[in-house]
């Protein structure tokens, strides 16, 4: 049984639509790519619950989600901005991803420990966000996704407002963290080329429909599809 | 089997917490607010013999009343904004002289003193015994000003409205981008085309707006009337109610003018809907630096501070004539009356109480009107909710005062409950300051955090104590200490519940001028002033922290 099944699912936004189905095995890590108002993030809204389904189902796990709350689902996820409370501190911010009211007890503490030296932050604990840069301001979001022991991570393009450096610094970091905290990775980029980089597996949506669905070296290198060739460059 | 313990397991350990739909807080809110609204306005309906209303409203006196408190609400409005225009631009080309912050705290100042306090500063300077009639004497001039009717009250509403008409319309300066006066100093533009062609378009957005609130101000203005007035011949519809209730015994009367007034602020709103919202909210006046090219025109130096000085003149000067009559009267004889102090607890509990019902009244709407916008996505419902707390601009205080006194009438309780209807209307009537305060930064935080906060379930309790209040604290203080101060000095409803027994300050300071007592009402209103002042420091440290002292 696939760890994720998303089926049929419908999405309707004023004239707009958006039309999916897809499963994902355990571990896996898959690319969304597109241009843009092809619904990539909508689709990330949908299976985090921050919208709603007309109709389909999304099963994570074996379990039925398509109604439950964005808190209650096992997804965690890494906007491109806003990812912190400006006003928290680096121990806050991680740690209400232990607890929304921060009553936090002694695992809390360890778990927060641990995440912030995953992402190679301990001794930050302290810190206020608008004391950070912009790489390290994701990385303590990264820490706080880590504490939540959640095992679907959602990314909307959490690296786009960095340097090209500090992006591949990035995408080589959650690349270790998939494999040593056993994660299913559903992440959006512009940056096909960068993405293939941990994806393994990608699909290409184009205005709300899922037009492709492979290997990511396949989709780049061998595109089958004209709309996915335009879109890519290829002639 | 699998989720049946893991909710178990989160109850045991306290990770649940009651849900609260996102809806209650407002739609309670709402709840409260119709139905004091309802109750009120279903007893003015009942009492006011609509059988009657043809004759009745062709009665002369009404008439009469009607047409004044119109004509001088149309000019107390025509001349705040239009002396407000130059008093605002001076203000937006000289953006760096030394006193300008100084400046504009003072033009902010009106906003939160006492009506009837700064009343008697005009009196002190305009009065038939004040200062400008004694400097006319003085010249060997034979005429003298009369303070009482039109003059007085066009006067004390200059006062509290020009500054508040500068600072509405000092926004609309910052929206000029900086790209247009630069090219206006290439094609060579002089001072009154750069008026014409860059900034009377982006005047005109806010003029109707402003004015339109200015008008409904003056339109609904009760003590200024009261005490200025002087007379029938000078009367408006809410000066005419109070007669009608306190003097008259006539509560059909009053509330046959409650309609009246209920159904020309409702014309005036749905009229002027469509500024009044786009009506910046920003409570700032730091305009930008603008590299205009009239800045050393010849003269203009010497207009701008002209024009400023005057406008500075025109607001101190009843203030310092308060301070100088309070200090010179019989100061200790004032402050060893008992009375004083009792009324002052009075207005105190009032502030308190007012306060506390407009913010929560305030946070339930916002909460509830940022729930929809964000997690139903229904922008109109939310900004309807969010207009709802503005109502009283609608229903005036005294509108809804004369239902609820004509209503409490026949079970003769009224002057017993007096001081908890006057807290309760005055929470409403100051409840759209933290609507317009507290919204703004709330909303802001739902608009960065909403999706944050869900996926993390942060919500009710937690999300107010963690993410919200360090955002709102220091707004959420300032407004809470302006709607305490507000309440305070008001003299409004209070002169239709209050009694000997349940006396108020201002209800006090306005007996004392009632019955000439000038030299005891003097330090009156001087403590009231200051007290109103301590009131919202108190209030602003207590909420706000230490961090609020700006």
């Amino acid at each position: 049984m696939p760890f994720i099944e998303l089926e049929a699912l419908c999405y309707q936004r004023e004239d707009w639509q958006l039309k999916a189905a897809f499963s994902l095995e355990r571990g896996e890590c898959l690319a969304v790519i597109g241009p843009s108002g092809a619904g990539k993030s909508t689709l990330l809204s949908l299976i985090a619950g921050f919208e709603r389904l007309i109709s389909g189902s999304i099963r994570i796990n074996g379990r039925d989600y398509t109604t439950a709350e964005p808190a209650d689902r096992p997804v965690t996820s890494l906007f491109q901005e806003h990812n912190l409370f400006a006003h928290l501190s680096v121990k806050k911010n991680v740690g209400l991803g232990r607890h929304p009211g921060l009553r936090l007890n002694q695992k809390d503490h360890l778990a927060i420990d641990q995440a912030l030296e995953a992402v190679g932050l301990s001794g930050y604990h302290h810190r206020l966000p608008e004391s950070l840069s912009g790489g390290e301001r994701q990385r303590v979001a990264l820490a706080r996704c880590l504490c939540r022991e959640h095992p679907l991570m959602l990314l909307d393009e959490p690296f786009a407002a960095l340097d090209p450096a500090l992006r591949s610094e990035m995408r080589g970091l959650i690349h270790q963290l998939i494999k040593s905290h056993d994660l299913t990775v559903i992440m959006v980029s512009h940056h096909p080329d960068e993405a293939a980089e941990i994806a393994s597996s990608g699909i290409f949506l184009h205005q709300g429909e899922l037009k492709a669905k492979g290997v990511m070296s396949d989709l780049l290198n061998n595109p089958q599809l004209p709309l996915l060739r335009a879109y890519l460059g290829v002639s | 089997m699998d989720q049946r313990v893991a909710s178990l397991h989160e109850s045991l350990t306290g990770r649940s917490q009651l849900r609260v739909p996102g809806w209650l807080p407002g739609g309670l809110s709402l709840l409260v607010i119709s139905l004091i609204l309802f109750a009120s306005l279903s007893a003015l309906f009942f009492n006011a013999q609509l059988a009657s209303l043809t004759t009745t409203l062709f009665d002369p006196y009404l008439l009469r009343v009607l047409r004044f408190t119109l004509w001088q609400a149309s000019l107390s409005t025509l001349l705040s904004v239009l002396l407000a225009i130059p008093v605002a631009r001076a203000l937006a080309r000289r953006t760096t002289f030394r006193g300008r912050s100084v400046l504009l705290l003072l033009l902010g100042l009106p906003v939160a003193t006492p009506v009837i306090v700064v009343i008697f500063g005009i009196v002190e300077i305009y009065g038939n015994n004040g200062t400008l009639n004694h400097l006319i004497r003085l010249f060997g001039f034979s005429f003298q000003v009369n303070l009482y009717g039109l003059t007085g009250i066009l006067i004390a509403h200059l006062f509290f409205n020009m500054p508040l008409a500068v600072r509405m319309l000092l926004p609309a300066w910052n929206q000029i981008p900086d790209e247009s006066w630069r090219l206006a100093s290439q094609l060579g533009m002089k001072s009154g085309s750069l008026f014409k062609l860059i900034e009377w378009p982006v005047l005109r957005r806010v003029l109707p707006g402003s004015a339109g609130i200015i008008f409904l101000l003056c339109f609904a203005s009760f003590a200024i009337v009261l005490v200025l007035g002087g007379g029938p011949r000078a009367t408006t519809i809410e000066v005419a109610i109070y007669q009608a209730l306190r003097f008259d015994f006539e509560p059909s009367k009053a509330a046959l003018l409650a309609l009246i007034q209920l159904v020309i602020c409702t014309l005036t709103v749905a009229l002027l809907h469509h500024w009044l919202r786009a009506l910046p909210l920003s409570s700032g006046l730091a305009t930008t630096s603008q590299n205009r090219p009239d800045l050393n025109q010849p003269g203009s130096r010497l207009i701008d501070f002209g024009i400023i000085l005057v406008a500075t003149t025109f607001v101190a000067l009843p203030l310092l004539a308060l301070l100088r009559a309070g200090l010179t009267g019989p100061v200790l004889s004032v402050i060893s009356d008992q009375s004083l102090w009792s009324a002052a607890l009075n207005s105190l509990m009032i502030a308190i109480a007012a306060a506390g019902i407009a913010f929560s009244l305030g946070m339930a709407l916002l909460t509830t009107s940022r729930y929809l916008r964000f997690h139903r996505k229904q922008p109109n419902r939310s900004e309807l909710l969010e207009l709802s707390g503005s109502l009283t601009l609608v229903v005036p205080p005294m509108v809804i005062a004369t239902g609820l006194f004509s209503l409490l009438l026949p079970f003769g309780f009224v002057f017993d409950w007096g001081l908890v209807l006057v807290a309760m209307i005055n929470g409403l009537m100051v409840l759209p300051y933290v609507i317009r305060l507290v919204g703004p930064a709330l909303l802001a935080n739902g608009e960065h955090y909403h999706h944050l906060c869900s996926e993390l379930g942060i919500r009710g309790w937690h999300q107010f104590k963690l993410i919200d209040w360090p955002i709102i604290r220091h707004p959420a203080a300032f407004s809470m200490g302006l709607c305490a101060t507000l309440s305070f000095g008001d003299l409004g409803v209070v002169a239709l519940f209050g009694t000997h027994d349940a006396m108020t300050l201002p209800l006090l300071l306005y007996h004392r001028i009632g019955a000439y007592q000038f030299e005891a009402a003097s330090v009156t209103a001087l403590i009231l002033a200051l007290l109103c002042l301590v009131v919202f420091r108190v209030i602003d440290l207590l909420i706000g922290g230490r961090r609020a002292l700006h």
